[in-house]
């Protein structure tokens, strides 16, 4: 499993290097275009997946320790912050495309091509995340719905959903002060 | 090597894995590696019928000088095509998903691969994301190449470039699944006493291989999305008028790229250990070396991409480091062709068809690399960027290399897959014919270059015409020595075909210790390690001089 989180974080890793490189070119508009992006709700919703994975590992330690019901509360605890995570990712987005800043729509309008491939690689980079908080989910209600799962006290099957949702958070931890707090002020 | 009881186990000790079962449903639903190995093996054969043909179309539309056989637009699909064809479903998992599919838990004494299910799936993907390519080929094609570089590929190109995109893409899961596999399996399944420092050099290059299947492929997976996004709905990195930089694409794309040229060759180096060791029935010289250029080259690989932009523009800081490096990279590789020429020096060799392709092999391999040295130079690249030096150079390494190293393994290793020998005359012969025909086909190919002949052009001045026959030519001999072994491979398959024994070729390592063909469980006992590999000498069989 760890061995497929490495793939998975090359995944992402382009484009964190085409941010990067971005930021080091063009160091102001970078900042000015990523202040456009809702710092609050980027704040909030890092707070909503941290607690979220803390329920993951909560779940691991529940199973280890022969307690099967906390490993199912826990689980649908994360399950729940999740769909809380996408909720408020997914107001965002229509907070964005009010403003104008969704690419490839009628009303997109930029203050330059720095701002304009800001936005590009927002949403691809946190499209992509969703995409995968959206498998991890799934994944999640598999774990939680098993019943022999919560009842293996080497949580296998729970430990490696755990780890991938822990990659999930991860991912965002990196996605947050690349994209949001560089361009707070 | 392990007990010697091992050695000749007896024939009915259990039932061979051929033989365990004859349905579709005990093929098609199969978990055994072996099997799956068979599927696989099946399969890229088709897709290199199709690569191949590809080629065959390009070289005859290359006798002459004006554009007779193909149009501008077909020429550009059957090159592109060749290329996708070709890198991603015939040479990425020829040998690793064959060869090592096969080997790599008999090797090291395990009765499967970790996840059995798992490579299964990846040979499903595998196949999916083929049926996917051959739809693109029978809808139109593509034309951009197999590098897909933008902005024609984003913004340009006609056809299925989106098609193709998800099929490479798809693939890459294959692929990874694959590498997950490999991984896990060399550091858990190990027999008891099969220490790191007892491996075979083939599993070596095989864990170096899984290591860039991991961590390479998602970059490639992520730089075709990105090119995908541009193309459908406009959100996209590439393009300039969309904020975007073409040259980024370049710089993902041959992150990926260039590591994935080791990941051809890689898995060939290993197969050419064994090749050798066998041959020579002597101890590899410099085993460490050996196994740890490996993972050097692996290593090394994934930070010389910038070689492939020296005349796109990047800084010339950049391409000085990006110029050592990839000369660095050349000396695990020539530490590897000084150790098997030092394990041939004075022993008793014995020359048979998987020894000639294991030598033919060398030579392409030193020429192929040779050229590279000189294309890692930045003056010399300047003059033949983008000529048929370049083509040359990569199908040294890619044809000459890493196909003769698929065809020596395949020979060598043919009596323990099906039980059966093939005739060793004719094996000799192909050996030879390919050797000939390949060299007739691309060395010419490096004069045209150094003469300025463009690639992917398909009109050319009258002066190159010479050189392109004899290139086509040489091709016709090639395709000639390819056909050769598909005929008298397939016919030891037939009935009353010789039967191999369990060790034809007086080789060590496990997978000579078990029946041909194996059992379905790999061993009738779980094999103990107690030797170093290539512990020679062990006495040459007879049964390999009625050959």
């Amino acid at each position: 499993m760890l061995v497929f989180l490495a793939s998975e974080v090359m995944l992402f890793g382009g484009i964190f290097a085409a941010a990067l490189a971005l930021r080091l070119e063009h160091e102001s508009a970078y900042g000015a275009a990523a202040h456009h992006l809702n710092l609050w709700l980027g704040t909030a919703n890092t707070a909503v997946l941290l607690t979220s994975s803390l329920m993951a590992a909560i779940a691991v330690q529940a199973a280890r320790d022969g307690k099967p019901a906390w490993a199912a509360r826990a689980l649908w605890a994360a399950v729940l912050l999740g769909c809380v995570f996408l909720a408020i990712k997914g107001a965002e987005y229509a907070g964005d495309l009010r403003e104008g800043l969704m690419p490839g729509t009628a009303q997109a309008h930029f203050e330059g091509t720095t701002q304009h491939l800001f936005m590009n690689l927002y949403f691809i980079g946190t499209g992509l995340h969703a995409v995968h908080v959206t498998i991890g989910l799934g994944l999640l209600v598999v774990a939680a719905l098993n019943r022999q799962a919560r009842h293996d006290q080497h949580a296998v099957l729970i430990g490696n959903v755990a780890l991938y949702w822990h990659l999930v958070d991860v991912v965002w931890v990196f996605l947050y002060p690349t994209l949001y707090l560089a361009g707070a002020r | 090597m392990t007990e010697p009881r091992f050695e000749h186990p007896p024939e009915e000790a259990a039932i061979s894995y051929l033989a365990d079962g004859h349905s579709l449903r005990s093929w098609f639903l199969t978990t055994d590696h072996k099997r799956i190995a068979l599927l696989y093996l099946v399969s890229i054969t088709f897709f290199f019928l199709i690569g191949a043909s590809a080629a065959a179309l390009i070289r005859l539309d290359l006798l002459t000088p004006q554009a007779d056989l193909l149009t501008n637009e077909g020429y550009n699909r059957a090159f592109s095509i060749h290329g996708i064809v070709m890198v991603w479903f015939f040479l990425i998992p020829a040998i690793p998903n064959v060869l090592g599919n096969f080997l790599v838990p008999i090797m090291i004494g395990a009765r499967d691969l970790a996840f059995p299910r798992l490579n299964l799936l990846s040979w499903y993907i595998y196949i999916f994301s083929g049926l996917l390519t051959l739809y693109v080929v029978v809808s139109g094609g593509v034309d951009t190449g197999w590098t897909f570089y933008t902005p024609l590929s984003s913004a340009y190109a006609n056809g299925a470039v989106v098609a193709t995109i998800v099929a490479v893409f798809i693939s890459g899961f294959s692929t990874i699944l694959t590498g997950i596999n490999f991984i896990v399996t060399i550091h858990k399944l190990r027999a008891p006493g099969m220490t790191w420092g007892r491996l075979p050099l083939f599993i070596w290059s095989h864990y170096a291989t899984s290591i860039i299947f991991v961590l390479a492929t998602p970059v490639l997976a992520v730089t075709l999305l990105l090119v995908a996004a541009e193309r459908l709905i406009g959100i996209g990195v590439f393009d300039p008028r969309l904020g975007g930089d073409p040259l980024l694409f370049q710089h993902l794309f041959w992150f990926y790229s260039h590591p994935a040229v080791y990941i051809m060759i890689l898995p060939a180096l290993g197969v050419i250990s064994e090749l050798i060791t066998a041959a020579a029935h002597k101890r590899i010289f410099g085993y460490w070396f050996v196994a740890i250029a490996s993972i050097a080259i692996a290593v090394i690989g994934f930070m010389v991409w910038g070689h492939h932009m020296f005349v796109s523009g990047q800084s010339v800081y950049a391409s000085a480091v990006f110029s050592f490096l990839s000369i660095a990279v050349a000396v695990p590789s020539a530490i590897k062709v000084y150790n098997w020429t030092a394990t041939l020096y004075k022993a008793d060799i014995a020359i048979d068809a998987p020894l000639l392709f294991a030598l033919s092999f060398i030579g392409l391999f030193v020429a192929g690399g040779l050229t590279g040295l000189m294309l890692a130079m930045l003056a010399i690249d300047v003059h033949v960027t983008d000529t048929y030096f370049v083509v040359a150079h990569f199908h040294y390494i890619m044809v000459g290399g890493s196909v003769t190293a698929f065809f020596g393994g395949l020979h060598f290793w043919w009596p323990k897959i099906t039980g059966r020998l093939y005739n060793e005359t004719l094996g000799r012969i192909a050996a030879v014919l390919i050797l000939v025909g390949f060299n007739v086909t691309f060395f010419p190919q490096f004069l045209l270059g150094y003469e300025g002949m463009p690639r992917r052009y398909h009109v050319y001045p009258p002066e190159f015409q010479v050189l392109h026959v004899i290139s086509s030519m040489g091709a016709a001999l090639l395709a000639v020595g390819y056909a050769l072994p598909a005929i008298y491979l397939i016919a030891s398959l037939l009935p009353g075909g010789r039967r191999a024994p369990a060790n034809p070729w007086g080789a060590t390592g496990l997978e000579w210790t078990t029946s041909s063909p194996p059992p379905k469980d790999n061993f009738t006992e779980q094999p103990v390690v107690a030797r170093q590999p290539y512990d020679y000498p062990l006495a040459h069989p007879a049964s390999r001089d009625d050959g």
